[in-house]
């Protein structure tokens, strides 16, 4: 048992590729059995990776022995490279396409998300600048979160938080969307665009506008893929100075 | 060759990275100031850029794909990394935020619909 434990520290990214994937089926199998796919494996994978954090210690699953691989593989590293990737599904030419409103949207839906879930933060206890801007950020998305709170040097626990609100969101979105469409207006590429653009939210929108008419995704998916950019751009920079210059 | 992939991406991290430390320097604060919202902004220009060009093929940019496919893994192993004791005294305030902060944002939907429908028209 021992020598496995040493085994499994030594090669510790390589299981950390099997836990994950394991952790993964399950959820996949879970969303697709239990809910019908209506809740997206993905946040049922993250929401999972946040209870079995809980059972370890300060730096959740890596905590226990022979899982500290997963601390790399979460680290910030793979994640920041991972990220990036995913912005090689947009074209710039499709953002110049919808004008101005497709820049005043990501703008929008970054600060009224940020301001939004920064001041229930506040109001419920997490007053100074810091926290006030990792919370806000995890209210754009829950990789804009992280990212915010890594650059500020939050500690884990608000981090943890900014991930838990960026996984409520997206389960929101993709519940949300399909009932709500018809009303906001969805049915067209530019209303997905302009909606994808205010909720970021990648694998929500996704989940969501599939949902609703699968036609609709691409353009939902393009602009949401942005609004983490934006988010990441805004929120550790512009967005956090103004929340200091009112916090302190 | 998928390297090729993986290494336009390595130059697009490492460059929106830099820029990052340098504005965050620019602030005086420690950290990294948008680095990744930098370099996600790179690899669209450079990725249309090569595209118009003919100079990448579907081989390289698998390459790039593999590990945007990776980034919900990523993620997961990210959560599973958290404080996650210590947040849970916070609870509410993620279920709240999560909740108002989302509903604040489908508010403004129809909106900015409407301006769309004005550009469609107008042009």
């Amino acid at each position: 048992m021992n020598e496995l434990v040493k085994l499994l520290d030594k090669n510790g990214l390589v299981f950390a590729f099997l836990v994950v994937g394991v952790i993964i089926w399950l959820s996949y199998l879970v969303s697709k059995k239990l809910t019908n796919g209506r809740i997206p494996g993905a946040a049922i994978a993250i929401s999972a990776g946040l209870v079995i954090a809980y059972f370890g210690g300060e730096k959740g699953l890596a905590s226990v022995p022979a899982f500290s691989g997963m601390a790399l593989l979460g680290g910030s590293m793979l994640r920041d490279f991972s990220i990036v990737a995913t912005a090689m599904g947009a074209s710039f030419e499709e953002i110049k396409k919808t004008g101005w409103v497709g820049l005043a949207v990501l703008v929008m839906g970054t600060v009224v998300a940020f301001f939004a879930g920064g001041s229930i933060g506040y109001a419920m206890g997490y007053t100074d600048a810091t926290s006030f801007a990792t919370i806000g950020a995890g209210a754009c998305t829950f990789i804009v979160g992280p990212v915010t709170g890594s650059a500020l040097g939050a500690s884990s626990d608000v981090i943890a938080i900014s991930i838990a609100i960026g996984v409520i969101k997206s389960v929101t979105v993709t519940i949300a969307t399909p009932f709500l469409a018809k009303r906001l207006g969805i049915d067209n590429p530019q209303t997905a665009m302009v909606f994808g653009g205010l909720v970021g939210s990648t694998s929500g929108v996704s989940a969501g506008l599939a949902a609703t008419d699968v036609k609709l995704v691409p353009y939902g998916a393009l602009t949401a893929t942005f609004h983490t950019a934006v988010g990441c751009l805004l929120c550790p920079s512009i967005l956090y100075f103004i929340v200091q210059s009112f916090l302190h | 060759m998928k390297i090729y992939g993986v290494a336009i991406l390595a130059v697009c991290f490492l460059a929106g990275h830099i820029l990052g430390d340098l504005l965050g320097r620019a602030f005086h604060l420690t950290g990294n100031l948008g680095g990744v919202g930098f370099a996600m902004l790179l690899l669209i220009l450079l990725h249309d850029r090569f595209n118009k060009k003919k100079m990448i093929t579907a081989e390289t940019e698998s390459g790039i794909l593999f590990w945007g496919s990776i980034y919900i893994p990523v993620v997961v192993a990210m959560s599973a990394t958290q404080n996650v004791r210590a947040a849970v005294s916070g609870g509410w305030v993620a279920i709240l935020a999560g909740i108002l902060g989302t509903a604040a944002c489908f508010a403004l939907v129809p909106v900015f619909a409407r301006f769309t429908h004005k550009t469609r028209n107008a042009s």
